[in-house]
């Protein structure tokens, strides 16, 4: 790949994102438009991440992506490949070792440092867009901080439902003024958006970057009488018995058996390293992992 | 006792080798050249080149060999591999007064100087299937003519004599550049057309189409067509004057639509315009209907509400290639997110049984 530049954009792109980035950690939370470029891989699959992450990496970085938790699902593995191939850099699948870290769907089990730097894959960065479709619109009722709809729309799901019916990009306040879009991470994740990591989120298509700098106040919306509350399947890992991490669950046989997992598969693999073991777990061994 | 799944990279390899086989096809058919496509399959290079923003045949037929004939997957890697390409200038604005035509038609009058030139085209073709050119055919030979040496001045001036139609605001400002900066409403006419000429060709279609069955109808009237090579130029600044850089076929639809007029401005005729790289005619008619549709603003119309008037609905999703990504992205995993609705789902109906069989009880 030496006919690309290193980490593949052009350095005149690079610095337009990295403008875009600077803005947008000096106004957290707020949708910074950016002149986002067709990536070699489709919009929707991460180009936002990618630019961004393409933007901050140097030679020195290691570089870590998960999608849904996991390091090895398809497209976690593609662009964590594609960094390798285009910029070089060294790759881990442990955490505690990466220094960006790409992510859709979740943020990592293990607290991040603040020498560390968590990029978002974001579809849709509006978090009123699907209150009000226009773009126009929306940004007016951001600069004007007219929250008042999405505090109905939740109202209404209190009212329908019992509950507030939104369980992943729970939208959030950030520093007490701009409404925002964590991408999708179930709400489970949301308490840990005040971290000492930078969160940098990048949505490609809809070119718009935004940010929150580390440990920035970040209030997820609910009511007095309506908490929010961070909800996880109520059962305890069956492979590493952590009982405080985020589940998937599985459909084991033909009879609907279930069994769940860690989602996050470094922080389920560095815990059966340690010797825990989960009801259907088996004692690690390097090979069987 | 439960091994977690793993595998994506053995995956992807494999599932990559079995797409480069399915590409090749059969080997005892010949392989396509990239030539042949260039040659034979012109208009998907046409189509190729548009929607990529790329003039370039040779990449674009490339592309529709590694794609396997799937046009926006092809159109795809030409833009994937445009926005690579370092930025050496702008040429000067194409001339297409004096364009080679290949074809050129007007529907507004019968004869007109250059005169009408039908061109290579499908029209008045019976489409019927020609079963010679399944077997192996010889090379057709079309009579020919000497190209005329007069020029061909666009239809639109003869209206423009005699103020029937409107005169657009000449501006020198150089308009944004929809690929380096964000698109912003409202977009400026320059900027909608740059979308347009790049959208979709399907879209831009169903488009117009909704305009001519009432959804904002603007009755277009296509003043002139015309498809042939222009020259392209660019000021050379160490030279001090502009020179042939090279010469591209684009296809220009310039549409004659209802007028407009006030107490004080008698009433003109106004225009739609599409211009499109490659033989492209459908995608510069259509490209023409949605740009008057488009203008309702300026032109002192009412908003009727129709989906082509809507600038942010045409402008936001007619590019394919942001469509197709988004749309299959939906096949990726989305466990982690469909999980948390279950949870959700099964605390709802948990609370909502509750109720009842305690209302069941009472």
């Amino acid at each position: 790949m030496s006919d690309y530049n290193f980490a593949y954009l052009d350095e005149q792109t690079k610095r337009m994102i990295r403008r875009a980035i600077l803005k947008g950690l000096a106004i957290p939370g707020y949708q910074v438009p950016f002149a986002s470029r067709e990536m070699p891989m489709p919009y929707g699959w991460g180009t936002g991440g990618v630019q961004v992450s393409a933007a901050i990496l140097t030679p020195d970085d290691t570089f870590k992506a998960i999608d849904q938790g996991a390091d090895d699902t398809t497209n976690a593995v593609s662009i964590r490949r594609f960094f390798q191939k285009t910029a070089g850099v060294a790759v881990t699948e442990a955490t505690k070792e990466a220094s960006v870290i790409q992510t859709r769907h979740r943020i990592p089990e293990q607290d991040l440092r603040d020498d560390q730097i968590l990029v978002y894959q974001v579809p849709i960065p509006e978090p009123l867009r699907f209150l009000e479709p226009s773009e126009v619109e929306t940004r007016k009722m951001h600069s004007l901080e007219e929250y008042g709809l999405m505090h109905v729309k939740l109202y209404e799901d209190i009212s329908q439902h019992g509950d507030i019916a939104t369980a992943y990009a729970y939208p959030v306040k950030v520093e007490g003024r701009y409404v925002m879009d964590p991408s999708p991470i179930p709400k489970f994740d949301n308490p840990k958006l005040e971290m000492a990591g930078i969160q940098l989120f990048g949505a490609g298509r809809e070119q718009r970057i935004y940010a929150i700098p580390p440990y920035t106040q970040v209030v997820s919306l609910d009511f007095d009488d309506y908490p929010f509350q961070p909800t996880k399947a109520d059962h305890a890992c069956d492979l590493c018995g952590a009982e405080d991490s985020y589940l998937d669950e599985l459909i084991v046989d033909d009879a609907g058996g279930r069994m769940f997992m860690c989602s996050d598969t470094d922080y389920c693999t560095s815990r059966r390293k340690n010797g825990h073991v989960g009801a259907q777990g088996v004692p690690f061994k390097e090979d069987a992992a | 006792m439960y091994v977690a799944v793993k595998g994506g990279e053995r995956a992807i390899d494999n599932a990559h080798a079995w797409l480069a086989e399915e590409r090749r096809g059969d080997t005892d058919v010949a392989e396509l050249s990239v030539a042949q496509i260039r040659e034979q399959m012109a208009l998907a290079v046409n189509r190729v080149m548009a929607e990529g923003s790329l003039y370039d045949p040779d990449l674009a037929a490339l592309a529709i060999k590694q794609s396997r004939g799937d046009l926006i997957e092809a159109i795809f890697l030409i833009r994937a591999y445009r926005t690579t390409l370092p930025r050496f200038g702008g040429s000067n604005p194409i001339e297409t007064e004096d364009m080679q035509c290949d074809r050129r038609v007007s529907a507004t009058f019968k004869d007109a100087p250059g005169g009408q030139v039908l061109g290579p085209t499908f029209d008045y073709t019976h489409r019927l299937l020609d079963f010679k050119l399944a077997a192996d055919g010889e090379a057709p030979q079309a009579p020919s003519a000497t190209a005329p040496t007069e020029p061909t001045p666009h239809i639109m001036s003869f209206l423009d004599r005699e103020n029937l139609i409107q005169t657009e605001k000449t501006s020198e400002t150089t308009p944004d550049d929809l690929t380096r900066k964000p698109l912003e409403l409202p977009a400026s006419r320059a900027l909608r057309l740059q979308s347009l000429a790049r959208a979709d060709e399907g879209f831009i279609l169903g488009m117009a189409y909704s305009t001519q069955r009432g959804y904002a109808r603007n009755h277009a009237f296509v003043a002139e067509l015309r498809i042939g090579a222009v020259a392209v130029e660019m000021d050379i600044p160490e030279l001090g004057f502009a020179i042939d850089i090279g010469e591209i076929t684009v296809t220009e639809c310039e549409t004659v639509n209802q007028f407009q007029g006030s107490k004080t401005e008698p009433p003109q005729f106004t225009r739609g315009y599409g211009l499109v790289f490659g033989m492209t005619e459908r995608k510069a008619i259509s490209m023409a209907l949605v740009d008057r549709a488009l203008r309702w603003k300026e032109l002192g119309e009412d908003n009727l509400g129709a989906p082509a008037q809507d600038e942010e609905f045409v402008l936001y999703h007619s590019d394919n290639i942001q469509a197709t990504g988004f749309l299959e992205h939906i096949k990726l995993p989305h466990y982690v997110d469909f999980q948390s609705e279950l949870e959700l789902i099964r605390k709802l109906r948990r609370e909502a049984q509750d109720a009842m069989s305690q209302e069941a009880a009472q």
